[in-house]
């Protein structure tokens, strides 16, 4: 193969490879102070590291490739050139032990710059990990005004906010690589998670501790939005649920209270109290299903309640029997909770 | 040949450790509680086993993932709000070996579907059958009715008595051998 083919295989491939840095879902991304910290520091690294082999491997390849000086008398001591040899030696070693005392400190310095992020976080949120969906509960000192919800985390854009991540089945880890490192999701025990969206946007996270059959599907959207708009959603959604328009929502909200999905979801506003679904209180304003699994759309939504197995094998969802009407009536009904 | 032999038995010794019970994860949507014909008298004198028109017992009364689900809806479903973990409050105790309705997993299931009289609701219609025939096993677990190689282990959080599997079994309990 010539030369000039050679260069664009590399090229291409290096095009390929950079390409996986950017965007939707990447740590190499940063749109945050925490991620931008990290970010800073695996550049960093790696750019300090590729110097350090680098070096090695020309100090390596030089005296093989060079022709081999004639070996003198071992017993005959060459004091001067003894001493040359210790002081490069000396050297190595200096430049290797300063090298890691300097990336240590470079890495307690990024991890103080992450602590320090939500020390005055205005807003605690509560993110519980479930088999295999987030719940997230925003805390306020007014009880009427803690709102839970599932699977999306609005948050002002600009302002830090402190996650406090708990888990109720087994270990999730949580992990929004365009703002933050991961967090260990542990029940019984509560981890702490500050972070910063600099600027608007929505950016996606995923469960990154096998959790279980559906852990692919269990991931969680930040959507960053400015203060004003920010305030307006959770004025929003801390609402009661919108009281069926259509005789066929109303005859969904009846079947909904009479069938199963009565049994684990919540839907404010109506006797449905479960804690341990989603709640469902203003359902058709998340963009996504089933913890991002499906979009939202009544097709979707259809889809999802007619057979949760058959889309997301092993979650908790059962398959309940309902007819076509009734299906169409809760369907519906769940469309309207804006 | 001679050495060949011991090394076939024992694999064939491993590979007998494959076996798995079945779980099904994946009930047919076909079935659900609305196809149960309701019971014209909701009480069984005696504890005679109630007629079911889809008779589950087999696959659920010994299947250590469906028992273990069962307990994980007991949660979920509050059952402790009148059964308190099994051991009664303002509905009877579970753990015990007194059966108002009999013991057998129909009965248990019949209970669970159409109520009893003076409190048990009838949970027919909100909680698919399935569902109710995953609780009815581990309701007979709460008191050593499963065998313990398939009842649950111990829970994550605080216990209110031994886990499920290390109960005593209720069918030589205070039986000399």
């Amino acid at each position: 193969m010539s030369r000039g083919v050679w260069t664009m295989c590399w090229c291409t491939a290096c095009i390929l490879l950079l390409a996986g840095c950017s965007g939707w879902q990447s740590a190499l991304d940063p749109k945050g102070p925490a991620a931008n910290e990290l970010a800073w520091l695996i550049w960093f690294f790696t750019a300090l590291c590729t110097v350090v082999w680098l070096l090695v491997m020309a100090v390596l390849i030089v005296p093989l490739a060079r022709r081999p000086a004639p070996v003198g008398d071992p017993l005959v001591l060459d004091a001067a050139a003894e001493r040359s040899k210790m002081r490069i030696v000396v050297a190595a070693l200096a430049a290797t032990a300063l090298i890691l005392v300097g990336l240590t400190l470079l890495s307690y310095f990024a991890n103080r710059t992450l602590a320090a992020i939500g020390s005055d976080a205005a807003l605690t949120i509560r993110v519980t990990g479930h088999q295999w969906w987030w719940e997230v509960r925003y805390e306020n000192d007014q009880p009427n005004r803690i709102l839970t919800t599932a699977n999306e985390i609005h948050i002002p854009a600009g302002e830090p906010v402190r996650l406090v991540v708990t888990s109720t089945d087994v270990i999730h880890s949580f992990w929004v690589p365009n703002l933050s490192g991961k967090l260990d999701v542990i029940p019984g025990h509560e981890n702490v998670l500050d972070l910063k969206a600099d600027k608007p946007g929505v950016y996606r996270g995923q469960c990154a501790e096998f959790c279980g059959a559906q852990h692919a599907n269990m991931s969680t959207f930040i959507i960053a939005e400015p203060r004003p708009v920010f305030d307006a959603w959770l004025n929003d959604q801390l609402r009661p649920a919108a009281a069926p328009v259509s005789a066929e929502a109303k005859t969904g909200h009846d079947l909904f209270l009479k069938r199963p999905c009565v049994m684990c979801h919540k839907i404010g506003g109506t006797i449905a109290g479960g804690t341990v679904a989603p709640n469902l209180t203003h359902i058709a304003s998340r963009q996504t299903l089933a913890a991002g699994t499906l979009t939202m759309s009544r097709g979707n939504l259809a889809a999802w309640i007619a057979n949760p197995q058959g889309i997301k094998p092993g979650a908790h969802m059962p398959v309940v029997r309902l007819d076509g009407d009734e299906l169409n009536a809760i369907v519906a009904y769940l469309e309207g909770l804006k | 040949m001679n050495r060949c032999l011991p090394c076939l038995l024992s694999a064939m010794l491993v590979l007998a450790a494959c076996q798995r019970e079945e779980r099904e994860t994946r009930p047919q949507s076909a079935l659900g509680s609305g196809d149960q014909p309701a019971a014209v008298t909701a009480l069984e004198p005696g504890g005679q086993r109630p007629t079911s028109s889809d008779n589950k017992a087999g696959v659920f009364e010994a299947n250590a993932f469906h028992l273990s689900e069962g307990k994980r809806l007991f949660n979920w479903f509050n059952c402790s709000g009148c059964h308190a973990n099994g051991g009664g409050g303002m509905g009877p105790a579970l753990m015990d070996q007194k059966w108002l309705y009999g013991s057998s997993i129909e009965s248990i299931h019949a209970t669970i579907r159409d109520g009893r009289p003076n409190g048990m609701p009838s949970f027919r219609d909100t909680i698919p059958d399935d569902q109710i025939w995953e609780l009815a096993a581990f309701v007979r677990a709460l008191s050593g009715n499963a065998p313990s190689s398939a009842a649950p282990g111990r829970d994550d959080d605080m216990m209110p008595h031994p886990s499920e599997n290390r109960l005593p079994d209720a069918a030589t309990l205070g039986k000399s051998p």
